[in-house]
């Protein structure tokens, strides 16, 4: 063929057609949505062959199974009508004469072939690795193998002390077996890590109980009576036990139906790829694990993402190529973070190090430098890498601060930050560059989310978010924390001043912490922080002034200047008895009725000389606030659970009215709603929640951080499997970190994703105890269900606080004129229309309307 | 009803009746009306939020901005100022004010007329 010619067909045959991508592994996945989302005219029909019946789903966080993280949250597939997903159906074999795949439904023609096939573990040909209880841990189904063997056993050992073997190590610890890790080199992580890295890694991992054998190979596994592996046999003539074998000493490329197609190789495997990622066959293109490109393959997925990129892009027309990988890798094993980056072993002649050991912290750092000490070429982090990102980025160029600035603990990386140059890769899964960052804030983006939302930096592994905020930082778009013109701390500094000195009052406050007289900001700011510290009736004294409207009348003001009333409801449990209470008491006061999404009931409509006469009405049938006018606890929503429910596994409804019960009351920065759901069906929407508990067929799974509303939020599993008075320590302590430390108005949602290090952290702190705050967690919220009391009960029961429920001052038994009510669908409701007050006062007046009106 | 003139004032209740930097709304001749005692000052403006329509102002959180008293609407949060009934967040808003005074431990307001 005349290159003309291969020219012409090559234009002819890659401009459209039919495309087949052999594997749905993430890197597949990711291939098939550059493609679709940049094929505008649909120039090619894809069909995608699966070997595994699950379509894609995230392998990097394989390990969170273990977590109690389903398959369907791993997920990483989203359908797609353009494309074929042919599941459980490998290719077996590509006939090129033809341009056919072959699997054993048929014949799968193809215009272009993609091959995405992945790799699989590499297996050491010694004896007994084919006994029953030897994994390897690559699928979701190895690990629900793993999880289903190690029942009722107690040891297990894990071959290969790499990057996988320590996941798997984890792994079987959280499993419960004593665990044993074989790794042939003399040191844990040999890739990744250096001597003395892997010497304090060594440490960390023997304190979590795992026994290292370093330097020593496996021989043989030995079965025991049972039939199973019972025994690893070393090479220096030591036994380990282990009833369950993980091998993890490394993969190996799938490039099997590439071999057979008469395709050229890598010099140790992988379908071999030019830097466009097209094999020798013009038709035929490999990424991922199984290409080898220019004869390296990569095993990470950053560089797997870059090379379905480029396809996608060749494929539309494009000129894309591979632009080398990014072998950096920064993880958090067993607890402890890692990160390798760049010349991590010093291997360019002439590099100079720079190490840094703390003993007492167990950190380990190291920076690789060129011979004059200017340039970075690399590194390894132990124990803290919080430096990572800025050095990860500075990799080839002048060093952004003197080395041991950038190495020392508590952030002396941020300094370095503003010095990156603008091409500096901030984002290497996105591949978002400084100057975008920048142009972002320039453009408006006054923080993280308002980033990730325009450069998708920080989208995927998240290990670039700090350094996001030190851009936002070195940009001078620091937020004041200052709550307003009043006061320059922030909620979470009042709320310490007032906690750690006892301030009980608004005006001592602000004259020994701030200045002027307050606003309609800071006032109701501080009358939550004092409510939640449990300082007496939010209606008392100076307090009564600090209230918005809502908390000052207990009740929800409406559009026209009524206000409707919501009792509690406790799980959404009630009596008829107590539904025909408040039938009688809306029909008896003409208000309006409407069941709430919290599943309780709300009546519109009174005024509010109203307010105590139904109080009273439904305090004496057994009723209580409800709190829905308060940032505050509103409710615990629960499905019926295995009370009435087929598919129910615990009592739902019990643990929502416990619940509610508990935190009835509580006063915080916005408002919290919570659920129950007696089965992973979720029908009461527990994910939805600030925080949602979901029934399982031993315990309880906590999520936190969820809502509804304006954006809508999954809360994100917290714990799982709990025991009752476990799950509650764990709310309680959620719930009063949130009120110590959230922002003015910040949802817990919000919360969670403004904390460094996010759920993690929030772990360190209510699970591990790591800033020592738990029993004073603890205790405060003890205290608040100590003290809990009615607040309408005692608005009823004190006339000096009943005396603010009138209309008029001057006419207290004058009923408010402008509210007054049409019908609609049976029911009073204020009239539409014209703002209602607006007909109803002898001085009519063109009223100025700056904002829609809103209907509710 | 006609448009009215009032000179006359009208008693309301005594001064211990309005706490520091808390609303009450009182009627005077049929006229919705907001009376507030903050900094040591009374105030007197409509009761009718101009924004929403509905009659609610002497419900809003008492304040101030730049050392002046304001008054922000319980409905949507505009902020005025107490003394000249200036929307703060939205140009050309304007609450009405009206006369107020203390006589012998006595609240006392008069209707401003109609410009």
């Amino acid at each position: 063929m005349s290159d003309s010619d291969r020219s012409a067909k090559r234009s002819a045959g890659m401009s459209g057609g039919r495309l087949i991508v052999v594997g749905n592994g993430m890197v597949g996945q990711r291939f098939v949505e550059a493609l679709r989302a940049r094929d505008h005219d649909r120039r090619w029909r894809v069909t995608v062959l699966a070997e595994e019946r699950r379509p894609a789903y995230d392998r990097v966080r394989l390990s969170a199974f273990f977590d109690g993280v389903g398959a369907e949250e791993l997920n990483l597939h989203t359908p797609d009508d353009g494309v074929e997903l042919r599941l459980g159906e490998p290719a077996l074999g590509i006939d090129r004469e033809r341009r056919v795949v072959l699997t054993a439904a048929g014949e799968h023609p193809y215009d272009a072939l993609v091959l995405a096939t992945g790799s699989s573990a590499f297996v050491p040909p010694v004896a007994g690795t084919d006994l029953p209880g030897v994994f390897v841990y690559r699928t979701l189904d190895d690990l629900a193998a793993i999880r289903e063997h190690a029942r009722g056993r107690r040891a297990g050992a894990v071959i290969g002390g790499g990057l996988l073997g320590l996941e798997a190590a984890n792994a079987l610890r959280l499993l419960g077996l004593a665990t044993s890790v074989v790794e042939f080199a003399p040191r844990l992580m040999p890739v990744q890590v250096d001597e003395a890295g892997g010497a304090m890694l060594r440490r960390y991992v023997e304190e979590l109980g795992v026994t290292p054998y370093l330097g020593v190979a496996t021989t043989a596994l030995r079965p025991g009576p049972d039939g199973a592996v019972a025994a690893l046999e070393l090479t220096d003539g030591r036994t380990v036990d282990a009833e369950l074998v993980v091998v993890a000493a490394g993969i190996r490329p799938r490039d099997e139906l590439a071999r057979a197609a008469g395709l050229p190789l890598g010099p140790r495997g992988g379908v071999l790829v030019d830097a466009t990622c097209r094999t020798a066959d013009e038709r035929i293109w490999a990424v991922g694990e199984c290409a080898a490109v220019d004869g390296t393959c990569h095993g990470l997925v950053a560089p797997g993402y870059a090379t379905a990129e480029v396809v996608a892009d060749r494929l539309l027309g494009g000129a894309a190529t591979f632009p080398g990988a990014d072998t950096a890798t920064k993880l958090k094993l067993l607890g402890v973070d890692v990160a390798s980056f760049g010349d991590a072993h010093g291997s360019t002649p002439g590099c100079l190090d720079v190490t840094f050991t703390d003993p007492a912290t167990h950190t380990y750092a190291k920076l690789v430098l060129s011979d004059d000490a200017k340039t970075l070429l690399g590194g390894v982090l132990v124990g803290d890498a919080s430096a990572y990102p800025t050095l990860r980025a500075s990799v080839g160029g002048p060093l952004p601060a003197p080395p041991l600035a950038l190495l020392a603990p508590a952030g002396g990386a941020a300094a370095g930050v503003g010095a990156l140059p603008a091409a500096t890769q901030v984002c290497s899964c996105n591949a978002v560059t400084r100057a975008e960052i920048d142009a972002a804030i320039a453009g408006g983006a006054t923080d993280v989310p308002a980033l990730k939302a325009c450069t998708r930096a920080g989208t995927s592994c998240g290990s670039c978010v700090p350094m996001l905020k030190q851009l936002l930082d070195a940009a001078g778009v620091r937020q004041s924390t200052a709550l307003c013109e009043h006061f320059d701390a922030s909620r979470q500094e009042l709320f310490d001043l007032v906690r750690v000195r006892g301030i009980r009052t608004f005006s001592q406050l602000i004259a020994e912490h701030g200045r002027g007289r307050g606003c309609d900001i800071c006032k109701p700011v501080v009358a939550s922080i004092l409510a939640s510290l449990g300082t007496g009736h939010v209606l008392d004294g100076e307090q009564a002034s600090l209230q918005d409207t809502n908390d000052h009348f207990l009740a929800n003001l409406q559009r026209d200047g009524s206000y409707s009333v919501v009792p509690r409801i406790p799980g959404g449990e009630i009596t008829p008895e107590k539904l025909i209470v408040i039938g009688e008491v809306a029909r008896d006061f003409g208000l309006y009725t409407k069941i709430t999404g919290g599943q309780r009931i709300d009546l519109f409509g009174a005024r509010v000389e109203q307010l105590p006469q139904i109080w009273r009405r439904l305090v004496d049938a057994g009723f209580e606030s409800g709190h829905a006018y308060g940032k505050a606890l509103r409710t615990v929503k629960s499905c019926v659970g295995e009370t009435w429910c087929r598919y129910g596994v615990q009592d739902s409804v019990g643990l929502a009215v416990a619940l509610e019960l508990r935190y009835r009351g509580l006063r915080a920065p916005h408002k919290l709603k919570a659920a129950v759901s007696g089965c992973a069906r979720e029908c009461a929407e527990a994910r939805g929640k600030d925080f949602g508990i979901i029934a399982t067929e031993t315990g309880w799974n906590l999520y936190l951080g969820g809502n509804g509303g304006f954006r809508p939020q999954h809360a994100d599993l917290f714990a799982t499997d709990l025991r009752t008075d476990e799950l509650v320590t764990l709310i309680d302590r959620f719930l009063m970190y949130y009120i110590r430390t959230a922002d003015r108005l910040q949802r817990t949602a919000a919360w969670l994703e403004a904390m460094e290090g996010g759920l993690d952290h929030l772990r360190s702190v209510i699970v591990d105890d790591s800033l020592g705050l738990c029993a004073d967690l603890d205790a405060a919220m003890a205290r608040h269900v100590a003290a809990y009391s009615d607040e309408w009960r005692d608005v009823l029961e004190d006339p000096e606080r009943l005396r603010r429920f009138t209309s008029f001052v001057n006419a207290p038994d004058v009923p408010d004129p402008s509210i007054a009510f049409t019908v609609e669908r049976g029911q009073p409701v204020p009239p539409r229309g014209t703002p209602p007050g607006a007909g109803a006062d002898r001085r009519r007046q063109p009223v100025a309307l700056g904002l829609p009106e809103v209907r509710r | 009803m006609s448009t009215l003139t009032m000179v006359d004032w009208t008693v309301i209740c005594p001064l211990d009746r309005l706490d520091p930097d808390r609303g009450v709304a009182a009627l005077v001749d049929g006229v919705q009306v907001a009376l507030f005692r903050t900094g040591g000052e009374l105030y007197a403006v409509d009761n009718l939020d101009p924004v929403g329509g509905a009659y609610v102002m002497s419900r809003g959180i008492v304040g101030c901005r730049g050392g002046r008293p304001t008054l922000a609407s319980p409905l949507h949060k505009q902020v005025y100022e107490l003394g000249t009934g200036r929307c703060l967040d939205l140009p050309d808003v304007v609450l009405r004010r009206h006369e107020v005074r203390c006589r012998d431990g006595v609240v006392e307001v008069r209707l401003r007329q109609e410009e």
